[in-house]
């Protein structure tokens, strides 16, 4: 049987705020546990939330990034359970008046093709803390550090239909709050984390399946990990002609394995109620406008502008301006480097594989856009060869040396571009080498020719002590050759 | 200088008769004598007391004195203070001595005023009656060594007890759904329940949040307006205290009441009340028209609908408030957890009296899954009907006034077996609550022996003419000095 797979994702966004939701506490990653927690995250008695304006207004610039309604009275209420890392007994969100009301992303698809995926709504609420389960013999630790933490919760509609399409969206949000500065983006601690809602239902039928929600995903290859493994899961169940259970389920990524978290039956009654500490928030029209002001460039435009201005295609220009701050980095380059094809490649390739290796972000390239910008002046103007360029950017990545005139002199990675000296060159190798000068004027096929032509290009490399220029050694070589 | 009021005691230290550290002792070592017969205090402070009355001389002679520099006073254990226990009335607190103090707590601690001691108080603010406090039962000093002891109303009957015994001259209350009117009326004290969002409520220990509201406990109207003075005003760590100047409250005491428009509920005057009681409320508004105020009915249709509304919303909210004591961060935690659910069972088992248990149930049910929209929504529109009816009787007259409670203080054990008569004791109270609005309880006769309140109810941020009508009827009455025997 034919499925269709249904897939609708709620994503949690840290806010990038200096303080807590409701507290004057540092949102700062990585302090020791419970430093940075007052006591209004710890609920002390008597203590009492207060709104941190700097929430509302990113929560304001995602709707108008999203094409989303704005909540203009947003009403906080408690979610209430208890676990230990939620210090209150209740967690306060948002439930029927959200700040950030339906909206949409468009998202790019593989094929070329555009798909729009409509977001039901956001809603603020605080983080809980963690609870840390090693090395207290027996016991659980209690880091508080995170409770408060400002975040949007993303809901969208049932619009994916697949695990690319799930991440292309997922990749779209990250590019987006982080272009908007709202978000840190730093997957790896916890800023963005993945609730993934599926269902199968037969091959064009209306009626939608039960859905399962695999909860607490926290990187886009877990996510299609994960997605791929629940659509597996279902249909195996599916086909065997059994029923699908409603329930929350845990994904281990490092063993591909799920297990059930509790079903619907087991689901907390939250007895959400408006939260009587906090009055309902209006949002007017000066604080949109002053949030609109402060919108910067958005992927979207980011992308038109780089095919338009650099005359980018559409691939490496997509990729180039998904992230604010590779962007910014490809820009800084190409400012540096005039020739922003070359400097397209050589940031796609060499420096993003590089940062991959490394596990950095660009915030922690060691090299700067105007460096890289140096770099490429100089192979665009055949000034080092490619192989030598490679040699310059370890350099210059390892900080030996900053300038890429001086390592190009160091190193004496400069080619021989002297026409007048590479022909001496030429002669000699080719006087040295008869045997296959002859074999290679008597061949007429001339993709042989071609192969047979590099066998002359390593003694010339080595005879040019690997400076010499080799599309000129190419030139000269065909030329004396006689085609 | 027992008997002196906030005002005299004030001008004694100003005129340099007494110390802040004599005063300070004088009362402490009163206290120390007295409260055995009362159980008024739930702690005594006194080093630290004897400290800030140490500084309150040196502030003094500093030229920085206020009305309140050197002036003892205690605290409703409700309101967290400093480096002092706070225990809110139950186990759960028993060992809980806050980092910081509320709002009000540094408010007084500003104004040089000295802290004697934490009040008790029925557990977390629940109830009527001052006896389901952890630390034993206070005792009203009215009706003692006639027949049963009588309980002093609550759930500020610890700071209604200590100022009407003359072992301070003021103390602070709370008052969610009576509780500082109730207990004020039952011990013949003058008390006042703020507009919600007038005092703040940080540091405050929270019952019902939407209801809460501190206010001030004294003999005098005059007293309980230089309370209001350091006790008003906007606190940004509150999101729900109103920023709105705050007026001198003693300034307008004596504007003349001629002409005064005064409504009297017919629901407040209906077959719960005692005749006794009606006869002294009765007199009590037959002074107001000497001094020149006029009299007429109005009514308040939905006023029956307080109790139900007020104990669906309360509970609900208390519900979610008292999560926070689970045994993880501070207060009490059950002996030898075997996992988490066990620890949070026993720890709240154990950690609560039943009286809050009772409420937490009660809440938790109201808010549940297929039972909000019956309960707790329906209670929200009643709590709107309630609030118009009062905004619809004050565009008739300047204030209402009723009794505050439909009979004197009860006996001890009289109604702890049966939770709906103990609720009952706030029928004239709960509505004003929910409605947001001020109302103050004047002690205005007796009946066998026992203070009667007159309950003065106020349109939103009325204080001032509230005690400005207190005041006057003071003047020319004596019901508030009264002394227990």
């Amino acid at each position: 049987m034919q499925w269709d797979i249904v897939i609708g994702l709620e994503i949690h966004v840290q806010l990038a705020t200096r303080t807590k939701i409701f507290s004057g506490s540092s949102t700062a990653y990585g302090a020791e546990p419970n430093t940075q927690a007052n006591a209004v995250d710890l609920a002390m008695p008597g203590m009492l939330p207060v709104p941190n304006e700097n929430a509302f207004r990113y929560a304001v610039m995602f709707s108008l990034a999203t094409n989303a309604e704005i909540g203009r009275r947003s009403v906080f209420e408690r979610k209430n359970y208890f676990y230990p890392d939620l210090p209150k007994g209740y967690q306060t969100t948002q439930l029927a008046e959200p700040i950030v009301g339906p909206g949409h992303i468009d998202i790019d698809l593989a094929d070329g093709s555009s798909k729009r995926v409509r977001i039901h709504h956001a809603h603020l609420e605080e983080d809980a803390g963690k609870s840390l389960h090693e090395d207290y013999h027996g016991m659980s630790g209690i880091d508080l550090n995170r409770a408060g933490t400002p975040l949007v919760e993303v809901v969208t509609e049932p619009d994916m239909n697949s695990a690319e399409e799930a991440v292309a969206f997922a990749k779209k949000l990250h590019s987006l709050v982080t272009s908007l500065g709202i978000c840190d983006g730093d997957m790896s601690q916890g800023s963005m984390r993945f609730d993934v809602n599926i269902s199968l239902k037969p091959k064009g039928s209306d009626e939608l399946g039960t859905r399962t929600e695999t909860k607490n995903l926290n990187s886009f290859r877990f996510m299609e990990q994960a997605i791929h493994h629940e659509v597996e899961r279902q249909m195996d169940i599916l086909e065997d002609g059994g029923r699908i259970v409603q329930e929350t389920r845990l994904y281990n990524g490092d063993r591909d394995e799920s297990r059930s978290m509790r079903t619907k039956e087991e689901a907390n009654d939250y007895r959400y109620f408006p939260c009587p500490d906090l009055l309902p928030v209006e949002i007017d029209d000066a604080f949109i406008e002053e949030a609109r002001a402060s919108l910067p460039e958005l992927p979207d435009e980011r992308k038109a502008r780089f095919k338009d201005q650099y005359g980018l295609n559409d691939y490496d220009a997509g990729v180039l301006s998904g992230e604010a701050k590779l962007a910014a980095f490809f820009e800084e380059t190409v400012q540096h480097g005039k020739d922003a094809k070359l400097a397209a490649n050589w940031i796609q390739g060499e420096f993003s594989a590089r940062l991959n290796a490394e596990e950095k972000s660009v915030a922690d390239s060691p090299i700067s856009g105007a460096q890289l910008g140096a770099l490429v002046v100089r192979i665009a103007d055949n000034t080092v060869s490619s192989a030598g360029a490679k040699k310059v950017f370890e350099a210059l990545w390892t900080g030996e040396n900053e300038d890429v005139d001086a390592i190009i002199d160091e190193k004496g990675l400069k080619q021989v571009s002297d026409t007048g000296a590479l022909e001496a060159m030429v002669d000699e190798v080719l006087a040295s080498m008869p045997e296959q000068v002859e074999q290679y004027q008597n061949e007429d096929n001339p993709k042989k020719r071609k192969k047979m032509l590099g066998g002359f290009m390593g003694p010339l490399m080595k005879a040019s002590k690997g400076q010499g220029n080799p599309k000129l050694f190419n030139e000269i070589l065909v030329r004396k050759l006689g085609g | 200088m027992h008997n002196k009021s906030v005002a005299e005691l004030s001008r004694e230290l100003e005129s340099g008769n007494v110390s802040s550290v004599e005063l300070a002792q004088q009362f402490l070592d009163r206290v120390k004598r007295e409260d055995e017969k009362y159980n008024s205090f739930i702690t005594v402070s006194e080093e630290q007391a004897l400290a800030e009355a140490k500084a309150a001389d040196e502030m003094r002679a500093a030229g920085k004195a206020t009305p309140w520099t050197g002036v003892p006073f205690a605290h409703k254990d409700i309101f967290c203070t400093n480096g002092v226990r706070t225990t809110c009335g139950s186990k759960m607190l028993e060992n809980f001595v806050p980092p910081y103090d509320a709002t009000v707590t540094a408010n007084f601690r500003a104004a040089g005023a000295v802290c004697l001691g934490k009040t008790n108080m029925d557990e977390f603010a629940m109830g009527s009656s001052s006896e389901s406090s952890y630390y034993g039962a206070t005792t009203n000093p009215w009706g003692l060594g006639a027949g049963d002891k009588r309980v002093p109303g609550g759930s500020s009957g610890g700071s209604a007890a200590a100022v009407a015994a003359r072992l301070v001259p003021a103390a602070t209350g709370t008052d969610t759904g009576g509780s500082i009117r109730q207990p004020a009326a039952l011990c013949g004290i003058t008390g006042l329940k703020p507009t919600y969002g007038r005092v703040s409520r940080y540091g405050m220990i929270a019952f019902a949040s939407s209801l809460d509201q501190g206010g001030p406990m004294a003999r005098t109207a005059e007293d309980a307006a230089l309370m209001m003075n350091v006790m008003a005003g906007h606190d940004p760590k509150d999101s729900t205290c109103i920023d709105r100047a705050v007026p001198d409250y003693t300034a307008t005491l004596n504007e003349p009441l001629k002409g005064l428009k005064i409504g009297l509920p017919k629901e407040y005057f209906s077959d719960q009340l005692s005749p006794a009681m009606e006869e002294q409320v009765r007199n009590a508004i037959r002074e107001y028209e000497k001094l020149g105020a006029t009299v007429k009915e109005v009514s308040l249709p939905n006023a029956k609908l307080a109790i139900a509304a007020y104990y669906v919303i309360a509970p609900a909210e208390a519900s979610a408030n008292l999560s926070r004591f689970d045994g993880v961060r501070y207060g009490y935690r059950c002996e030898d957890p075997k996992d988490l659910m066990d620890m949070y069972t026993r720890t709240r088992a154990e950690g609560f009296g039943s009286e809050v248990k009772r409420r937490i149930l009660v809440g938790t049910y109201a808010l549940s899954h297929g039972y909000y929209d019956a309960y707790y929504l329906q209670a929200q529109k009643v709590r709107r009907l309630i609030q118009q009816d009062f905004l619809n009787a004050f565009k008739d007259v300047d204030v209402l006034m009723s009794p505050v409670t439909p009979s004197p203080a009860f006996a001890q054990g009289e109604k702890t077996t049966d939770p709906v008569a103990m609720y009952l004791e706030d029928v004239f109270t709960i509505a004003i609550n929910l409605a947001g609005i001020p109302a103050m309880s004047v002690p205005a006769g007796f009946v066998d022996g026992l203070p009667v309140g007159l309950q003065i109810i106020g349109d939103h941020f009325s204080e001032a003419r509230l005690l400005n009508a207190a005041h006057q009827f003071q003047q020319v009455t004596d019901w508030h000095q009264r002394e227990p025997k």
